[in-house]
């Protein structure tokens, strides 16, 4: 791929300082996304997944700080800019769609005067403009009505609603870049299809990347183009979804495949792997996967594995390794 | 919205009946106002006749409905002690109370929202660390050393501030104003401040810790990936979120404000509703205890039902709830 990709993450680390010492939440993570591409970002809670959004957009909360790496929007780096130089691209260059869209509106506004004033901060318009716009996003979020509908508060819309509007006010500035923080996690199952089926249209149309974060590989499998599988604040495994999915390469990832809801809607999420994802504070040497891998063997325990290509996929796992790389020692 | 406010104001009327109650009974029993009236060689005929006057010996209940039929007509008798009308004292004092008050609370108001608004957005910074410190001061002194404080400080050994009275005031209709004189202003500051301290220290506080938790909600978040400016945010949107429980608290402590009147009136001889309650008090002035009573509980209750309305108007959940109810 010659193209700048939309996004550019090089060996990005994420760190808190605590009182026993400093914690890498998120650990040499690097990954591109072209423009048009979603890229899917999976992995069990607390893998870092968030914090890796967060901290592409700058909105770290301290003492949480990006220790590492480089972030690169277009070509343009901005990881190291001021926090007056990447307010402006907050909402404009890059949308964001948080979680749950029952608590991302303020309810005290408007929904039409909340996306007015992120247009207007963002774009040179009058105040009849941008509700102009602002009506046009609306309908094409798929908004009933409106024109009525955007006087309307927070409150007087269903969450399904809600995070159509969240949408609207991702999109509303043309970003080159949205990052949506597991989208449809707080809706109703029946509706949470709707939201992705818009979200890949609204970014096909514009170009705009996606970094879609979610533990639901179903959502991931509809719509991404490719995957990376997060643990524990590190990438186990990064490639086309097609691939990842039907011939995952780490164990890990095979693990969460076993997890997808069968058709039947019966397979518990994550429940195939046994064991939980260690802390922070707690991650064993080497393969950080080792004491929950059913394929663990001496190596494993000693050495951590990189990423190494197989493939299409980048996969961090000793049992991918080239037979003539070095041997264990 | 209609319904709700009949409601509010139904139940504003029962509260009024209730204080009225408590009022006329406690006054009407706490010892005959007759002996405080007459001097000692008054004959027995003589007193008897003047408790004919006064509608003392009608029965309770009469005399009950008396006062209320009196009290919603704003007519409270005549003072005993100064045998003039208690209303046209309470109009003589009244703006003394009223300017002292307004200005204490536009003290509390406009000093504790900016210091509660900066503490909550720099919470590590020395400044705000100051404002706490001090506003600890605020919440622990009581108000009368305050006073005593400030008048040493000010009018004893800087000498810059009066220590008592209103200073030159300005007469306009039945009102007397302290606002368009300099030494009615100078006057105001230390009362003022004695009085609004309290007040202040609360309002900073509870700023602070409603911004604290307001700061930290999904839609803040939001609207800093929105990319809209920190004034935007800060005060936008954070802001107005903390502004319904601050309505309340600062509605409740204007009713506080005018009863606490009491004591910073006493440290500073000032010529207010307040100085008039305790020289009532201490002639045992049944009438103007009773007016004073009634007077405090009205504007209690009438800052309730604003603070109320004002709720209805910040937030448009409570509109739709209140449509319903
Ligand atoms: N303020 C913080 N202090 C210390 N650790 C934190 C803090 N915020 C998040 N973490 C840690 O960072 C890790 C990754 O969090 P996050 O990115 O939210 O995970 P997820 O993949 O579920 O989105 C978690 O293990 C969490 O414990
Ligand atoms: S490196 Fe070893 S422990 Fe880690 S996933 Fe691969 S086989 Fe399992
Ligand atoms: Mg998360």
């Amino acid at each position: 791929m010659t193209e700048t990709p939309a996004l550019s993450v090089r060996n990005l680390r994420v760190e808190f300082p605590t009182r026993r010492g400093t914690l890498a939440a998120v650990d040499d993570v690097s990954f591109d996304i072209a423009p048009g591409e979603v890229l899917g970002i999976v992995g069990e809670s607390g893998a870092g997944k968030s914090l890796t959004g967060t901290a592409i957009i700058g909105l770290l909360e301290p003492p949480g700080r990006v220790a590492g790496g480089e972030i690169r929007l277009n070509g343009q780096r901005i990881d190291n800019l001021s926090r007056e130089a990447m307010r402006p691209i907050r909402g404009k260059r890059i949308g964001m769609v948080f979680q749950d869209p029952l608590t991302s509106l303020n309810p005290l506004y408007r929904v039409g005067e909340q996306i007015i004033e992120t247009i207007r901060t963002h774009l040179p318009m009058t105040e009849r403009e941008a509700r102009a716009r602002a009506i046009e996003l609306l309908i094409e979020v798929g908004i009933q009505g409106a024109e009525r509908r955007i006087d309307s508060y927070p409150h007087e819309f269903s969450g399904g609603m809600r995070q159509r509007v969240v949408l609207a006010l991702a999109l509303c500035a043309e970003p080159e870049l949205i990052i949506a923080d597991e989208p449809t996690t707080a809706l109703d199952v029946s509706i949470q299809a709707q939201i992705i089926q818009l979200l890949k249209r609204l970014c096909r149309e514009r170009g705009t990347a996606v970094m879609l974060i979610t533990h639901d590989m179903g959502v991931i499998a509809e719509t991404a183009n490719r995957v990376a599988v997060m643990y524990a604040g590190r990438i186990a495994e990064i490639g086309p979804v097609r691939e990842v999915i039907q011939s995952a390469h780490h164990p890990y990832t095979r693990g969460l495949m076993g997890a997808i809801p069968s058709i039947e809607g019966t397979g518990d999420r994550l429940t195939q792997i046994p064991g939980s994802m260690p802390r922070l504070t707690a991650i064993p040497k080497g393969c950080a996967f080792n004491p929950r891998c059913p394929h663990a063997f001496d190596r494993c325990r000693v050495e951590r594995p990189d990423l190494m290509p197989v493939d299409h996929s980048l996969a961090a796992c000793w049992l991918v390794a080239p037979v003539s790389a070095e041997p264990p020692r | 919205m209609l319904a709700f406010t009949i409601r509010r104001i139904f139940e504003a009327a029962i509260v009024m009946l209730t204080v009225a109650l408590m009022a006329f009974v406690l006054f009407r029993f706490v010892g005959d106002p007759v002996n405080q009236m007459v001097g000692q060689d008054t004959t027995l005929a003589e007193r008897e006749e003047l408790r004919e006057r006064l509608g003392l010996n009608d029965p309770v209940i009469v005399q009950f409905g008396r006062f209320i039929w009196n009290a919603a007509r704003y007519d409270f008798g005549i003072s005993y002690q100064v045998k003039r009308p208690v209303t046209s004292l309470i109009a003589e004092r009244f703006p003394a109370t009223f300017e002292l008050a307004v200005t204490a609370a536009l003290f509390a108001v406009l000093l504790g929202i900016p210091m509660g608004v900066y503490t909550g957005i720099h919470r590590d910074s020395w400044l705000s660390k100051l404002f706490l410190s001090v506003s600890l001061i605020g919440i622990s002194l009581p108000t009368f050393l305050i006073g005593i404080l400030l008048i040493y400080v000010f009018a004893v050994q800087l000498g810059v501030l009066p220590s008592f009275g209103r200073g030159e005031v300005i007469r306009i209709g039945g009102w007397t104003t302290g606002f368009l004189t300099a030494s009615g202003l100078k006057a105001l500051i230390l009362p003022a401040i004695t009085l609004g301290l309290f007040q202040m220290t609360l309002v900073t506080r509870l700023v602070r810790s409603q911004m604290l938790e307001v700061l930290r909600t999904d839609y803040i978040k939001f609207a800093r990936a929105r990319g809209l400016s920190d004034r935007a945010v800060n005060f936008g949107h954070a802001l107005k979120n903390t502004l319904i429980p601050v309505i309340t608290i600062i509605g409740l402590q204007l009713g506080a404000i005018i009863a606490f009147a009491i004591i910073t009136e006493t440290v500073f001889q000032w010529p207010g509703m307040g100085l008039m309650f305790i020289q009532a008090v201490q002639n045992a002035d049944i009438p103007v205890m009773s007016a004073y009573l009634m007077l405090v509980a009205f504007l209690f209750v009438l800052i309730n039902l604003i603070v109320d309305l004002l709720y209805v108007w910040i937030d448009p959940r409570v509109r739709i709830y209140g449509r319903e109810a």
